[in-house]
């Protein structure tokens, strides 16, 4: 198999080499081992080039090792279990394993947009905005234009098939990182007793001690990493997450893990995709203390051609060969403005590589790594600096030049060296992302020219590499102080527990190298990139100060800098320091851009979690709910509940169908399920003041018995919505909402009470699921309740229109309201739940020799419409007075009641507010769409503006009357009957109607009193 | 996700609550008797300050009490929950009617 890994080192590394895995880039077969990611797994195959770049279309390899890589941006697995946009350092192998390259289209070796590189100078910043802008009515091919040719992933087209969940837990101590400054942190809070977590994005904890030759304790630091592992699993109280990504730090110490679960092992048993098996489990994580430990991203330097593939980071190089046993270069220069990249020489000469120099910025020597190197004959070029890099698809050489100081404008090559690898240093910068996610604030420091942790927010503390730390005796002593620290904040005894010593080399300090200056000219050199993926480079961020922008928020916005995959965790810095340099001002008065959360990029599945297809909404049934499915009625979604929509028989359409029923109620009997209705039982001493503050009708004057229509106004006057109520006792009110306000109206009652008159004694329940509610209308429906058997008297007498009586209806128990929401004869039969199949089934049967015809939401609509009732949220929309309904008959003047003070404010009494209507069609036969604007003259389309005095509410064909009818709030309306007016939607010719009363059938009311 | 202590269950999540705005806002006792200025000024106008806000929260998905919450607007911290007393009381609703405009 070795054979097949060109690249594989013969000894070491942390891979399984007795299990081979087979997998494939863009079709072609390779073999890695278990252990590696996909990135090692090609760099151990000879594969670096991995891809194109976002705008340039430059060939790119393999740069990092982490969640900082910009170019090897893979499409992983295939068809609806895809994920596109993964980068290949983050994906570990396993078996079988699909991965397509996303950038490169073609292909990654011949791309025709490659073209686009030669054009280079004129796609620079604002490149789109500028070019693609004019003329407008063209934008949307150019942008059709523009996503092909960039080719990122693909979205998978069918849903996904893997399984999410969410998982709560607290702690006393989160460690989010489990490297050397987490590892110790973790154990010295949990020695402690401390409840502790402890994530780490990585599949085996240890962070930097899985890639390092050094050692801690006198042991191989992976070693140690084991045996604190070991321990810290032992401990009843210690929850370890390998795999685990800390995402979010959100307020109140909350934050967010993704752990992945369908990789490693579970890969390597061959059920990844089992059905059911959790694929991404989001961890939702409140914490007491937490401490943050990520660790810290290696910088590149900008010079010209530095995203040849072939220069990579020098850590990731060091990564490569010491963890994964991959050597990605065998001739190699290494770059520095600092100490940590001679560790990756002396990597490099280990693994039998060629170190042809390394070359540092810095003008002297004297550190123990550089004695280290040249012990070992690596030859160090001193107060020197890469500035060219020649080769295209792979690095061929280096030119090399003397360095003076940043002020220098142009630089003269003076050394050429042939090498396919070059590791670059540029300084490192602390992964300070979740700290200034919870609010902290930054420090720039200018000894290790790096931005540090400083005030926390929240009950956070930076530990490690990721607090600034360099070596790795400080990072260990740092994360040993903040768990201790943790430990003491939680009022716990500290354990006794000792820092791990380690051999760390002394360091001499980083120089401030972040850009090398060119052969050329800075704006006409070979570019220089800081962002690689979004081709972001020096002259880029140049043009934009030259431009005018000046804050680094909008120079991110207009070069792109920061907008890639790996969101600036390779160029921000670089790209800080060039601004500052560009704007004359130092990096900490530029300052960052602001951190968000996700950490890294996040699968969508993974923040949904259980929350999909059925799960993801309630449904709520009415007791009825097999009885009209049974029917074959088609269901309308109100709010939550599935509510028939018409009962068609064979043949027949929604209008048909509708017809029929209205038909049905007009001239017989008709029965729907009105079980959604809001239901609320309002009882207490105090129920008739309180209701009357409520309500803008009289509710004292209702005497036991009696129903009536009432309306709530929110305090500003609007409607907010309506219903029913009846008075069953002295104290005693029952009441019916909207169905899609039934849980507001509730909560609004229970805040006047309990806010602003506690002194009030009222109680309040909801009934709405408690009694199920059949509406029976029609003139015969009075004949159908009394076939069924009724042990009241029915008639108009004994039980008037808007009454309520208790009565048994075939035997049951049951609440009869005589109201109707048709203007017909009806009765409401409000019946304990568990009851309600049965009586309907009873109505039904009894109904049989009326022709009975069950209807729905559709018919009711059209039964209201034609009488003029409204419906709230379809004539109303928060913006609408009872007034402006024509309902002033309901406003007590008697008495105050929520948003009465709001009627006399200037704005409601103006004359030109839009009032409820009625429509008719010229033609008496086009259905006006609803939503349609009104307007006062016929204009043609296309003459804008014009001037809207109102909008179609609702709007249905009348069987009955046999024209259409609608409601519409039209300007000053009520003043305008018998005008014409025109109705105009989206591409429809202007509809002549004429303004009539909103009341077009039995306008004198009196079939509902008979 | 805002951690908030229901003065009756305890510290619990925010998905569990809602938001009820500025408390202290009290509702006039004869609103006829007001100016248009006045009644939008009750209606309308709000403090929001930069720094310590006392605002009422519902326990919706608990015990659906309302109770009152001090806040810090900038950092969100919390400095504690109070119940809502009688009227006029000290935490009534009519406690902290100063405002600063
Ligand atoms: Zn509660």
């Amino acid at each position: 198999m070795a054979a097949a890994q060109p690249n594989r080192l013969p000894r070491g590394g942390r891979i399984d080499r007795s299990r081979p895995l087979k997998f494939s880039l863009d079709g072609k077969s390779y073999t890695g081992f278990a252990g590696d990611t996909l990135a090692s797994a090609l760099i151990a195959n000879g594969v670096l080039l991995v891809g194109r770049s976002f705008k340039l279309r430059r060939p790119r390899g393999i740069v990092g090792s982490g969640a900082e890589e910009p170019n090897a941006i893979m499409q992983v697995g295939e068809g609806a279990g895809a994920q596109p946009n993964l980068p290949a350092t983050r994906v570990e192998l396993r078996h079988g394993l699909v991965a397509h390259t996303t950038r490169g289209w073609p292909s990654v070796r011949f791309d025709i947009g490659a073209i686009s590189d030669s054009f280079g100078r004129i796609l620079g910043a604002g490149f789109y905005y500028k070019t693609f802008m004019y003329p407008r009515f063209l934008w949307k091919y150019y942008e059709r234009a523009i996503r092909l040719s960039t080719g990122f992933g693909h979205a998978p087209a069918a849903p996904d098939p893997d399984v999410y969940e969410h998982r709560n837990a607290h702690c006393d101590v989160l460690v989010a990182g489990g490297g050397p400054a987490g590892l110790v942190a973790a154990l010295a809070a949990a020695r402690s007793g401390a409840r502790v977590i402890l994530a780490d994005d990585g599949n085996e904890f240890g962070g930097s001690l899985l890639s390092c030759a050094e050692q801690v304790d006198g042991a191989p630091a992976a070693d140690w990493v084991a045996g604190v592992v070991a321990e810290l699993r032992g401990l009843p109280d210690c929850t370890l997450l390998p795999r685990g990504t800390v995402l979010g730090y959100h307020d109140h110490d909350f934050l967010t893990v993704a752990e992945r679960c369908d990789v490693g092992e579970a890969a390597d048993r061959q059920d990844h995709a089992r059905p059911g098996e959790t694929a991404e489990r989001l961890w939702r994580i409140r914490a007491k203390r937490v401490i943050l430990a990520q660790g810290g991203f290696e910088r590149s330097l900008a010079f010209c051609n530095n995203d040849r593939p072939g220069v990579m980071l020098a850590s990731a190089v060091s990564t490569y060969i010491n963890r994964f046993a991959a050597l990605p270069g065998r001739r190699a220069v290494v770059f520095t403005n600092n100490d940590s990249a001679y560790r990756t020489a002396l990597d490099l000469a280990g693994a039998r590589a060629a170190v042809e120099a390394i070359v540092d910025s810095r003008p002297g020597s004297g550190g123990e790594l550089a004695a280290r190197a040249q012990a070992q004959g690596i030859p160090v070029l001193h107060g020197r600096v890469v500035c060219d890099v020649t080769g295209k698809k792979r690095v061929r050489g280096v030119r090399i030049a003397e360095w003076g100081g940043d002020s220098w404008e142009t630089i003269k090559s003076t050394i050429y060296i042939d090498c396919d690898l070059l590791a670059v240093s540029g300084g490192w910068s602390p992964a300070v992302h979740l700290h200034a996610q919870a609010g902290g604030s930054l420090d720039w420091d200018e000894t290790r020219l790096c931005f540090l942790p400083a005030q926390a927010r929240q009950s956070h503390d930076s530990a490690g590499a990721g607090n600034g730390r360099q070596s790795l005796d400080e990072c260990l002593a740092d994360g040993l102080r903040a768990g201790a620290e943790a430990v003491a904040k939680l009022g716990l005894a500290p354990a006794a527990i000792e820092a791990p010593a380690a051999n760390s080399a002394g360091q001499l300090p980083i120089e401030a190298l972040w850009r090398v200056p060119a052969e050329r000219d800075a704006d006409r050199c070979p570019k220089q990139f800081i962002d690689f993926q979004n081709d972001a480079t020096v002259a880029d961020i140049r043009l934009a100060v030259r431009e005018g922008y000046r804050n680094v928020e909008h120079v991110k916005r207009y070069t792109a800098l920061g907008f890639g995959t790996d969101q600036g965790k390779l160029g921000n810095i670089n790209g800080m320091a060039v601004l500052a340099d560009a704007l004359g001002k130092t990096i900490p008065e530029v300052g960052t851009t602001t951190f968000r959360p996700v950490y890294t990029p996040v699968r969508f599945g993974t923040v949904a979690g259980e929350s999909v297809g059925g799960l993801y909404d309630p449904v709520r049934k009415t007791a009825l709910h097999e009885w009209h499915e049974a029917a074959g009625a088609p269901m309308e979604v109100v709010g939550q509940w599935h509510r028939p929509w018409y009962f068609p028989r064979e043949g027949e359409d929604l209008h048909g169908a509708v017809a029929r029923e209205c038909l049905a109620v007009r001239n017989s009997v008709g029965a729907m399920d009105a079980s959604t209705l809001g239901k609320i039982d309002a009882r207490g001493p105090d129920v008739v003041e309180f209701l009357e503050r409520i309500y803008t009708h009289n509710v004292g004057r209702m005497k036991v018995g009696r129903c009536a229509y009432g309306i709530m106004l929110g305090e500003d006057g609007m409607v907010m919505d309506d219903g029913v109520m009846a008075r069953l006792g002295e104290n005693h009110f029952y009441l019916t909402t909207t169905t899609g306000g039934a849980a507001n109206v509730l909560n609004w009652l229970e805040a006047w009470l309990q806010t602003e008159w506690p002194e009030l004694e009222v109680w309040l329940t909801s009934l709405t699921e408690h009694y199920s509610t059949i509406a029976v209308a029609g003139p015969n429906s009075r004949v159908l309740l009394e076939k069924l058997g009724c042990d009241i008297p029915l008639d108009k007498e004994n039980f008037p229109f808007l009454t309520v009586r208790n009565a048994k209806l075939a035997g049951m128990p049951v609440q009869l309201f005589r109201v109707s929401f048709s203007g017909e004869l009806a009765f409401e039969i409000n019946i304990a739940s568990q009851f309600a199949l049965d009586m309907w089934r009873m109505v039904m049967e009894a109904g049989r020799e009326f022709e009975i015809a069950p209807y729905g939401t559709e018919t009711m609509h059209v039964l209201r419409a034609e009488k003029g009732f409204i419906i709230v949220g379809q004539e109303t929309d928060g913006s609408v007075t009872p007034v402006d309904l024509g309902m002033n008959w309901l406003l007590s003047k008697e008495k105050d009641f929520l948003g009465k003070r709001s009627l006399a404010r200037p704005d409601c009494l103006q004359e030109d507010r839009k009032q409820l209507v009625g429509l008719l069609s010229a033609d008496r036969r086009t259905v006006l769409p609803e939503g349609a604007q009104l307007i006062e003259e016929a204009v043609r389309a296309g003459a804008t503006p014009v001037p809207m005095c109102g909008h179609v509410t609702s709007s249905y064909h009348s069987a009955c009357l046999g024209h259409p009818v609608a409601l519409a709030l039209v300007a000053g309306g009520r003043a305008r009957k018998g005008e014409t007016l025109f109705a105009v939607g989206p591409e429809r010719e202007p509809i002549a109607v004429e303004v009539v009363s909103p009341v077009f059938y039995d306008p004198k009311g009196e079939r509902q009193h008979v | 996700m805002l951690l908030i202590e229901c003065p009756w269950c305890g510290p619990r999540a925010e998905t569990e609550f809602s938001y009820g705005g500025e408390a202290g806002i009290v509702r006039p006792l004869d609103p006829d008797a007001l100016s248009d200025e006045e009644w939008a000024d009750y209606l309308f106008y709000r403090a929001n300050p930069r720094g310590a806000h006392r605002e009422l929260w519902n326990h919706a998905h608990g015990c659906r009490r309302w109770f009152g919450v001090e806040r810090d607007t900038v950092s969100y911290r919390i400095a504690g929950s109070f119940r809502l007393g009688p009227a006029g009381s000290e935490t009534g609703k009519g406690a902290n009617t100063e405002r600063d405009d």
